[in-house]
């Protein structure tokens, strides 16, 4: 439990340290969300921005709620209740993975049909009769198994 | 830059293993132990039991010559020949 939660950080983080990101979205690619980006998301501060960076250098008992609303969603992209949000791409997942099953099953049968040849003559149901008779006849299993289920006196098998 | 302080508990810093130990350390064992108790149980009573019921009244000439009439040896013809 701990560890798949300590690994889906991990995993979040490697997208990010395998970004060169080099300050502002001028780059090809940007810091992919994660909990601890490497660079604030809003890198162009327009003065509104700028005067509340101001503010909150000082007490944070001044700020009101939507300016610290706001001082977040100048450095994080998305808040915690966006970025953990599940998706609905397992039923994309699901749906392939049923497809590709049904392809494979389609696969099979044509090689049933055009590639295998016949069957060995030991499947023919007279001689799997056979089969068994010798095996009761031998005793195979006589403990467990098979000769332990076949009442020799009444030649069927046991209730 | 004075701050007001933020009443939050402090969380748990210590004793995180032993605890889980001291919670999941009795439940394995005695899953353990009931799966080997289920096993015993089970399976190789039952087995020693069919063993000594079969061997109880086992006549192995008896059987030797239902086998040898069921024409299965090559070293000895059923009694027929």
């Amino acid at each position: 439990m701990l560890a798949t939660r300590a690994l889906s950080l991990v995993s979040k983080r490697v997208i990010s340290t395998s970004i060169c990101v080099r300050g502002g979205h001028g780059v090809a690619k940007v810091d992919d969300y994660n909990p601890l980006p490497d660079v604030r998301f809003v890198t162009d501060l327009s003065p509104v921005q700028k005067s509340l960076k101001e503010k909150e250098k000082g007490s944070w008992a001044t700020l009101s709620n939507d300016e610290k609303i706001a001082l977040y969603r100048i450095s994080f992209k998305k808040s915690f209740a966006e970025m953990n949000k599940g998706s609905n791409e397992w039923k994309s997942v699901v749906a392939g993975m049923l497809f590709f099953i049904g392809v494979t099953g389609l696969v099979v049968l044509w090689q049933r049909k055009f590639v295998y040849g016949p069957v060995p003559p030991t499947f023919e149901t007279e001689w799997k009769e056979k089969e068994l008779q010798r095996m009761l006849d031998m005793r195979i299993n006589p403990v467990e198994g098979i000769s332990a289920k076949w009442d020799y006196e009444n030649k069927e098998w046991k209730k | 830059m004075s701050y007001s302080k933020m009443s939050l508990a402090k969380p748990v810093m210590r004793g995180l293993l032993g605890k889980r130990l001291r919670f999941h350390l009795p439940i394995a064992f005695a899953l353990s132990l009931m799966a080997a108790a289920a096993f015993k149980f089970g399976v190789t009573e039952p087995r020693k039991r069919a063993y000594a019921d079969f061997y109880k009244n086992y006549d192995a000439t008896k059987e030797f010559n239902n086998m040898r009439e069921a024409g299965i040896f090559e070293s000895v013809r059923p009694t027929g020949k």
